[in-house]
Formats: C-alpha cells, structure tokens, sequence
C-alpha cells in the first residue's frame, strides 16, 4: 500500500515538473542581467521590464490583441450562447450537422483556417489587418465557448422558463430575467476562455494581420534579434501572470454573488 | 355558477405516433376542485400542459370563461401552474419569488404589497420573505409555489403533481389545506395526480384517464361504487373479479353466470346486453364478510386462508376457495390472523355489492 502511494507521489511530482518548469525557466531569466538564455546567471535586473515601458510598437500590439480579444470574445460567446441552448433544449433537423459545422475550426488544423481565409479576404479585395484576424478569432473561439456553455446548459432545469412563461413574462422576459442570471457563471467562464485562446493565438494571426502586429506577432519578430530577446521574456513573464490572474479570477466569479445562503445553486448551476 | 367554466372540445395532442391525447371533450365548472387521475403515460400531465399553453393541441380547441385560449402562449392565459418540482428560481429570494409575476400586471406599490402581505398569510410563509429557496423545506418550496401562481389571482389554478415530493405525514396535511385554501379562494384547480387516495379524498370530481382517453368522469363516491369499466373498477381501490356471462334481462336487473359459483340475479346498471361472455362481476374486499360460521348471505362459499396481512384499522385476507382455483382478498375489521383454527372461514357475498362490468 505504501510502496503504491509513494510511485503515485512520484509520478505526480515529475508530471508537474515537466508542465511548469521550462515554464519558470521564462520569469528567472527575465531577471539576468545578460542577451542569452543560459546559466550560470549573471546577475539580477529589472532593466528588460523597464525597457518594455519604452517600447511603442509593443504597446500598439498590446492594445491590437485586446481589441482583438475582446471583440472575439463577445461575439463568439453570444454565437455559442444560443447555439448551445439550442443545442441542449430542443431536437431540430439538422442538429448534428449544425453542431459539426460549429466543431469544425475546432477540429481542422489552424492553418488551414487560415489559409482558407486569407484567400477569400484577398479575392475579395479587403486590406488584411486586425478585421480579418478577429473573424478568425471568431470562429476558433465560438466552439470552445459553445462546450463550456453546453455543459452549463445541460443541468438547467427548464421547468424555470417554463415558470417564469406561466408567470407573464414573454420568451425575451424570461431570457433576461430567469435564464441569463442562471447562465451568468457560465458566460463569463466562456468570455474569459475566449479572450485567453484569441490573446495568445499566433496562426491566423500570422497569416491576416498584415502590418498590424498583434502581441504573439511583435514577440515573433522581435525573436529574431538577439538584443530584443530578454524584454521579450519579460512580456513572456508578464503573459504568464495575467493568464494566471485572468483564470483565477474565472474561478473566484463562478462563485462570487453565491454566498452560503446560494450554495445549491453553485451546485446546480 | 358556470358549469361550462373551462371547455376542452375533441382536445388531441399527438407525438409522432404516439396519441397522448386522443380527442377528449369534458368541461369544468367556475370553482370546482377538478383531478385528472391516472397512471404514468395516460395523458393527464399533456392535458393540463395543453391548459397552460406549454403544448398546443394537434386537434381541438380550448375555452376558459367563455374565450378562446387555443392559440394563446402562456403568457396570455389566465392559468397558472404549481409545477411537480415547484420551479422556484433559485437566483431570487421567497418576496421575489412572488412578486414576479406582478411586473406585468400594471400595480401600484401599495397594491403588490398588500397582495404579496395576503397570500404570505394565506400560505403561512410570513417571515420567509428573504429566504432563498436552497433554505427551505419541501413543504415551504410547495407554499412559495403556491403563493407565485395564486398572487397573481388566476381563473384557474394548474397543479402538476405538487404533493408528489413530500413524505406521508406532510401529503396527508398537505391535502387537506389544499382543500380549505380552494374553498376559501374559491379559485377553480385542475390538479393532476396518480394517486388515487389522493384525488379521491380532495376533488369535486374526478376524470379518470388511461391511453389518451377519459375513462370515467364523476365525483369520487360514484367512481367508487359504480365504475363504468374495469380499468376504472381496477384502477380506484381494490377489487376481485369474477369471470362471468349474462344471460336473459329482468327489468333493472339481469341474470348471470358466475364461473364456477351458479346463477344469480344482479343490478345492471350499466345495462349489458343479454347472452354476453365478455362481462365480469367486480366485488369490494371490504364489502365481503368472512366468519368462522355458514351466513345465509346469498353467496356463501367455504374457504381456506392462505395469507393475511395486518394493516392496522383492518386486516387483510387472502382465501383460496374451495372447489375454485382463484384467491379472494377480503378485508375485515373484525377479525385477524389469529380468529381463524385450520385456517377455515366462510367468505359471505351480497349481490348488492356485485358490479357487472363489460370487457374492453
């Protein structure tokens, strides 16, 4: 029995250390005062994030990825939205090709999307930049979005809408102010998710953004010299930080608003 | 009193090939308390969607207080429901709860409080005004529901199985508060169940359903004593059957044959036609009398006990009668397991308490 536990530990113990620790190697050297990656260190900085400060093509990129990011998000939570309570509340024809087509950019490697893409928005004649991006974005996000909102959907109980029907209120009433309060946790986890897929795609981004670099795009091209590389970290380390935060916070909404007094609806939600 | 309050004329509702409901017709007089009763897939829960406008009808058309609602969404109707699982939502407190369906009634303040104030008081929930419904008993859930429709102040009240989650106990007083609160309020219920204890014990009439149709429509006592077929006779209560045939008619009555017990003369009130083999003979366990000593009832046969079981206020008997290959429940409330030496008795039948019933 012991003998068992101990192989378990052990295995866990390298299973975390091969996920997070080429992922630490990023913020220590963000700290070393030298151009290369490699040890010994040299000693500690801070100068590459302040170099970050004073970098404006960095922070024309930041604000193209939240720009991206948040407009992808919304659209393409507001699509799965009301895919996904399709999805779950009624039986329609066509609903498992309607859910394949909304799977497929999910499924098709990213380079083809855009590729796909790329052509037709050049055959159409429009500039690339960050419109072509954030429909890409689009339509990578939406089926991500719709399994997180398919598996809050599934648990509702609809005898709700149905109440809130009985009690006067029309289907937009009951949208409002039965189902989208219930959903609500559920949103939210698909905006976040959204904007953390779309904030670190690099693929279609490559392709469509033309001359408007996007975050991961500007960390591309400055890779490519030698003296960028330790700000670059930096950003690296920053991301990691912000991702983190932005998850964590995903959590603490979930059950934000949902005191003790709220506790099964956590569980039911 | 309207006695055509609520209309259901040649009411279908089809699923594919199912017939949930197969063109039904009754009406429902201005504040009776009504129960569609019935097993599990007989159509009653589809009937009374159908009044609430969560399914509309593949044939038929409905009428409450005169207008037509066929056509109307749920929001429209002047019905409203106490669903099998309450529906509270959970995101609001019990004083929301209640208030929610009044955003659309054009109140005033003054108006939602006092309204909110009374059927509180009416469903004994003052002081659970803040509560949210993970706090709340089953039986308070099934209060806030209550108070939700009635506030309201529809032309008819819904229930959909609301007693269905509750232990004995709370049913049984359940049952009998829902039966003063609808004669207090004076509202008309339509309320469904399967139990037939229950719709028995609180409704003016019942509708007994089974395959999409009405079985049977009348108070509880005559469901009782004169079921108008052998589902109905099956269904409410318990009951023995006796195969027979009918043979010549004499006035109200008809001669008949029971299977391996004679000839005898019995009520025919459902007036069977003659020289019929499709009929049986439905008799009451507790309209029977078992004895140790011969009766000069006009059927007494001899019997051995094979079990018995002991249910309080009575005990129930189960006799094989001699010469026949069939066992009879009989009740009594005089006698129990330990009356009886060798397990002998008397079973004693009065042709009174026979019921002749056709086959399908």
């Amino acid at each position: 029995m012991n003998e068992k536990n101990n192989s378990l530990l052990v295995y866990t113990l390298i299973y975390f250390g091969f996920l997070y620790i080429p992922v630490l190697f990023l913020p220590i050297f963000s700290f070393n005062d030298a151009n290369y990656m490699s040890f010994p260190l040299a000693g500690f900085t801070t100068d590459h994030y302040e170099e970050m400060w004073s970098k404006r093509n960095l922070h024309k990129a930041l604000w193209a990825s939240v720009k991206v990011g948040v407009v992808a998000s919304v659209v393409s939570t507001a699509i799965a939205l009301l895919a996904a309570k399709a999805f779950v509340r009624y039986k329609f024809r066509g609903q498992n090709v309607s859910y394949g087509a909304i799977m497929m950019p999910f499924l098709i490697p990213e380079i083809i999307l855009a590729v796909s893409i790329l052509i037709i928005w050049i055959n159409l004649g429009f500039p690339l930049g960050l419109v072509p991006v954030t429909i890409g974005h689009i339509l990578f996000c939406t089926p991500f979005a719709m399994l997180i909102l398919i598996a809050r959907i599934e648990g509702f109980d609809f005898s709700l809408e149905e109440a809130s029907r009985d009690l006067g209120e029309n289907a937009w009433g009951t949208f409002y102010r039965v189902s989208l309060p219930l959903y609500l946790p559920g949103i939210i986890a698909a905006l976040l998710l959204s904007f953390i897929i779309s904030f670190d795609e690099f693929i279609l981004a490559f392709f469509l953004s033309g001359s408007d670099a996007t975050l991961p795009m500007y960390m591309w091209n400055q890779m490519r010299f030698v003296k960028k590389l330790p700000h670059v970290l930096a950003l690296g380390a920053v991301i990691i930080v912000f991702t983190t935060f932005i998850v964590l916070l995903a959590f603490w909404l979930r059950n934000v608003g949902q005191g003790k007094e709220k506790k099964d609806i956590a569980i039911k939600l | 009193m309207n006695e055509n309050f609520i209309q259901i004329n040649g009411i279908s509702k089809h699923f594919g090939n199912v017939k949930a409901v197969d063109d039904v017709s009754f009406s429902i007089k201005e504040g009776e308390f009504f129960s569609l009763l019935g097993p599990s897939g007989c159509g009653k829960t589809t009937l009374l969607r159908l009044l609430a406008g969560f399914e509309y009808p593949t044939n038929g058309n409905l009428l409450i207080d005169g207008s037509d609602i066929t056509a109307l969404p749920p929001d429209k109707r002047p019905t409203n429901m106490v669903f099998q699982n309450y529906a509270i939502f959970p995101h609001i407190n019990v004083e929301q709860n209640i208030k929610f369906g009044l955003r659309k009634l054009g109140l005033t303040d003054d108006e939602i409080k006092k309204r909110v104030d009374d059927v509180l008081a009416l469903v004994k929930l003052e002081g659970y005004e803040e509560r949210f419904s993970g706090q709340l008993s089953g039986g308070q859930r099934q209060r806030v529901a209550l108070a939700r429709a009635l506030v309201r102040q529809p032309k008819v009240l819904l229930l959909d199985e609301p007693l269905g989650a509750l232990d004995k106990k709370l049913r049984d007083e359940m049952q009998l508060e829902l039966r003063t609160l609808q004669k207090e309020i004076g509202i008309t219920f339509v309320f469904v169940t399967h139990d037939q204890q229950e719709a028995i014990s609180m409704s003016d009439r019942v509708a007994v359903m089974s395959e999409g149709k009405i079985q049977q429509l009348s108070a509880p006592n005559e469901l009782y004593k004169n079921p108008e077929n052998i589902f109905v006779s099956d269904f409410i209560g318990e009951t023995n059957f006796l195969k027979a045939s009918t043979k010549s008619k004499d006035g109200d009555q008809i001669n008949v044959a029971i299977e391996d017990l004679g000839d005898f003369k019995v009520k025919n009130n459902l007036n069977i036609p003659e020289n019929s083999s499709d009929v049986v003979c439905s008799v009451r366990p507790e309209s029977m009398m078992i004895s140790r000593d011969k009766s000069d009832w006009d059927i007494c046969l001899e019997a051995k006990i094979n079990q018995t079981s002991y249910l309080g206020e009575m005990t129930r008997f189960y006799v094989e009668v001699s010469g026949i290959n069939k066992v009879i429940t009989v009740s009594s409330q005089h006698f129990d397991n330990q009356s009886f030496e060798n397990n002998t008795c008397f079973i004693s039948i009065s042709l009174e308490d026979i019921s002749l019933l056709q086959k399908k």
